[in-house]
């Protein structure tokens, strides 16, 4: 099989190239394992992020003939083609090879204050949750912060600005949670057009998730309590 | 040259707990070689134990009891007190990580949910459905972004120096600048996690080479204990990938080829709850009594839980099935087989995290207290990770307040880090040599081979030989690329370095220890010997080569007895 890599190195390169490799994968093998096996066997010089292999630590994100996703969790075999083209994440600086430069992305997961605003002491017994409202922030704490959203994103693309849907999604994971008290003034730092009102709704985010997050429904949900948030503050105002 | 008081090398649990340890006044950095997320700490699955007592039927559960059960399921090599100090510190720990975010999963009366696992006498394990490392990661990491705490991500750390047996500084790469570059601190902590890639088959990520281990042991730090590795009992037949006790924990079968389910002859009481290292030896020896499938894996069988538990409290393990093996467990068993997991033994240090080294402080996976002796229970690392940072973080803030003066050494780090440039230079100068990432293969085969599960002298003193052949090829390596930016040759370069000490010593430790304990089982010592080893290997390194020690061990109000599941 042939597997198209995409190169670059902005030490000593002008501009991306493409450089053809060899390499007949094994049974099951997947994409991750198919590069470190030409890196290892073909040329050490090939740079790529790597970890977990398991998809959870979110390192691996790439565009795999075409499309975005995580190279762990990808098999050659599954994507039915003798040439396998592999590019980084778009919407990122390239730095070298497959590694992209995230900055833009981790700036904008710091500016949504993601973490959680618990007033008080820590609880002598812990918090009390019901198991439902627990569960309802599952869906969004599966995030890997891979960046693949981010990249997939045509706001993203045309705004550098425009906080992502990622970073959106965390936010809207800790105004599920009853024990995050965060005031209102939290979410209107996000009410704008480099936030939730950004969005397009053409949902690439929940398309390209390698783990069901489905970030465009937080987004969405951000807008709800919003808005509500708003409306709320009107009807105190009048007597 | 950069100057910190204090400086943790390792973004897992263990070194974003010592960040949050530490005394918000001081200058702390942390120093990771991948961004602190993509930590192997992220994969855990299963959960972290406290007795927390949670469970209405098990509310008599406390914290002497679940040290009781990590003392017997260490084989009693465990030092007694630093596991009471573990278990009476899991509570508020627990309730700390819920404070700040984490988010457990709660029993109908809204408290945090607990599992039973391995060894344990009680349901204790908290978890957050089978994503438990994932959510605790993510909420330290939240907290160190809360606190503005400094991070240099991607930056690895490549010698620690010291002097008058005294830390002064470290040299680090930076990958993405493509610097090697001194930094200077008046205390170090190392949180840089286990070496489970020197072994072939292994549920560790692809960056847990160890490289840190051996590195603290070059710069005259001993280590203890490590010929004791644990092997897990169920990992993904072929791809290796963890599949979480708590899917025993749940109920799940081991069933051999013939149908069985084999641990009715093992540990007939605790079943497939028994603790890991007799699990994963009975596994093994059904396969090497022909009684696996293809003779190289055995079943876990999930489809009797049924599909709604399996998809509430298992969901990451049925999707690494369908994603990594095609399979859905809800219909088909496992195929799994053992595989390396974790490193008991690590960087010699007592209970404040200290080691021999002024200065110089160690927690998490690649340090040793030991808290886990001869065998870690499930659900106990994460704790230990968690617990044992934060006491290295307040010991280290403790020890700064004291007010060691600079102890000088810009010149010596600076040194370090130019002899280190120079050296990958005349490598990058050969013409042709040995390809690092092919000798990483070739030490996996060799440690996979000769200190695995069973072992015995003939096959160790082998793996000691095969070892020095690597040495030898290790002097001609060369690199390929450019040395600049992310060039992974040159992290791998300075790993392999390192783990070829991590290798020699668990070889030279599994050697020396004529018996069985815990994981470390020899063949031709079946026996566990309290008599003549109920002691700690300490190996220190000297230019003559490794140094082997014993040191007795603190056993406290639990004597040793037999273990029985
Ligand atoms: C698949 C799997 C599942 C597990 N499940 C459980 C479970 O359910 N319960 C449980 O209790 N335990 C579990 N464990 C064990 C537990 O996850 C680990 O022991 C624990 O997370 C270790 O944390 P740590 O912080 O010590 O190391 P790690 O999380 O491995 O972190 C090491 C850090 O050090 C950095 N580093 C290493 N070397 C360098 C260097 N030279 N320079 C700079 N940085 C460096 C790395 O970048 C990383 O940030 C599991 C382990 C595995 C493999
Ligand atoms: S390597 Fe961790 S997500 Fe792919």
């Amino acid at each position: 099989m042939t597997f198209k890599i995409l190169r670059f190195d902005a030490q000593k390169d002008n501009r991306p190239y493409f450089q053809v490799y060899r390499h007949v994968p094994k049974p099951h093998e997947t994409v991750l394992e198919a590069l470190k096996d030409i890196r290892d066997q073909q040329d050490p010089s090939l740079s790529f992020r790597y970890s977990c292999r398991e998809a959870v630590c979110g390192s691996c994100g790439m565009v795999i003939n075409g499309r975005i996703c995580l190279a762990c969790r990808t098999q050659v075999g599954d994507l039915g083609a003798n040439e396998v083209v592999i590019e980084p994440l778009p919407n990122l600086e390239i730095q070298k090879d497959l590694i992209v430069d995230l900055k833009p992305f981790w700036d904008a997961y710091r500016k949504v204050e993601p973490f959680l605003q618990a007033p008080g002491d820590v609880p002598e017994k812990g918090h009390v949750v019901a198991e439902k409202d627990m569960e309802k922030v599952f869906q969004y704490i599966t995030c890997i912060l891979c960046a693949c959203c981010y990249s997939a994103c045509p706001v993203a693309t045309r705004d550098g600005r425009y906080v992502g849907p990622a970073a959106l999604a965390k936010l809207y994971r800790f105004t599920l949670d009853p024990r995050d008290r965060r005031p209102f003034s939290a979410l209107e730092r996000v009410d704008g057009p480099d936030g939730v009102w950004g969005c397009d709704t053409v949902f690439r985010c929940n398309d390209i998730c390698p783990k069901d997050v489905r970030p465009a429904d937080g987004i969405e949900g951000l807008r709800r309590k919003i808005i509500a948030g708003k409306t709320k503050r009107l009807f105190r105002r009048k007597p | 040259m950069l100057r910190h008081d204090l400086l943790i090398v390792g973004g897992g649990l263990a070194g974003l707990s010592a960040a949050l340890g530490a005394d918000p006044t001081l200058k702390v950095g942390v120093i990771s070689k991948v961004h602190p997320l993509r930590s192997h700490s992220v994969a855990a699955q299963g959960g972290i134990n406290a007795a927390l007592a949670n469970r209405p039927d098990c509310a008599d559960d406390t914290c002497e009891k679940h040290a009781f059960d990590t003392i017997k399921g260490s084989d009693y090599l465990a030092d007694q007190d630093a596991a009471e100090l573990l278990c009476q510190r899991a509570i508020p720990t627990i309730y700390e990580l819920d404070h700040w975010g984490a988010p457990f999963s709660r029993f109908p009366d809204g408290s945090i949910a607990q599992r039973p696992f391995g060894g344990a006498g009680f349901p204790r394990t908290c978890y957050a459905a089978d994503r438990t490392g994932h959510i605790l990661l993510h909420t330290l990491y939240e907290q160190a972004v809360r606190r503005n705490v400094t991070f240099y991500d991607e930056w690895l750390v490549t010698d620690i120096i010291v002097r008058d047996r005294r830390l002064v500084g470290l040299v680090a790469y930076d990958l993405a600048g493509g610097e090697i570059i001194p930094l200077r601190a008046r205390a170090v902590i190392f949180a840089t996690g286990g070496y489970g890639r020197i072994f072939f088959r292994s549920t560790n990520a692809y960056i847990n080479l160890g490289g840190g281990i051996g590195m603290a042991y070059k710069a005259g730090v001993p280590l203890k204990d490590m010929e004791f590795v644990q092997f897990h009992p169920t990992t993904l037949f072929g791809k290796n990938i963890l599949m979480t006790e708590a899917a025993r924990g749940e109920g799940g079968y081991l069933v051999n080829a013939k149908g069985r389910r084999f641990m009715e002859d093992y540990t007939p009481k605790a079943m497939e709850l028994a603790p890991r290292d007799i699990v994963a030896r009975s596994i093994q020896t059904e396969i090497d009594k022909g009684n696996g499938f293809e003779n190289e894996y055995v079943h876990l069988d999930l489809r009797h839980l049924g599909r709604e538990k399996i998809l509430q409290r298992l969901p990451g393990i049925r999707d690494i099935c369908i994603h990594f093996a095609g399979l859905d467990p809800v219909d088909r068993p496992i195929p799994i087989q053992p595989a390396q997991h974790y490193s008991m033994g690590g960087i010699d240090v007592d209970a404040t995290c200290a080691s021999p080294v002024e200065g110089f402080f160690a927690a998490g996976e690649c340090a040793c207290v030991s808290v886990h002796g001869a065998n870690r229970l499930g659900g106990n690392s994460l704790l230990e990770s968690i617990v044992f940072g934060r006491i290295a973080g307040e010991s280290a803030s403790l020890y700064l307040r004291g007010g060691p003066s600079e102890a000088g050494g810009d010149r010596e780090t600076a040194e370090t880090a130019r002899a280190l440039m120079a050296r990958i230079q005349s490598v990058h100068e050969r013409e042709a040599g040995e390809n690092v990432f092919q000798l990483l293969n070739k030490l996996k085969r060799v440690m996979s081979d000769t200190a695995g599960i069973f072992r015995d002298a003939a096959t160790l003193r082998r793996g000691l030989e095969e070892l020095a052949v690597l040495r030898e090829a290790y002097r001609r390596v060369f690199i390929y690329g450019p040395c600049g930016r992310y060039c992974q040759e040159m992290v791998v370069l300075v790993e392999f370095e390192h783990m070829m000490e991590v290798a020699e010593v668990i070889l030279l430790g599994a050697l020396k220890r004529e018996e069985t304990r815990g994981s470390h089982f020899r063949t031709d010592f079946p026996k566990r010997d309290d008599a003549s080893w109920l002691k700690h290997t300490i190996i220190t390194r000297s230019d003559k080569g490794p140094v082997v020690t014993y040191r007795d061990l603190q056993v406290g109000r639990y004597a040793p007895e037999e273990r029985k599941y």
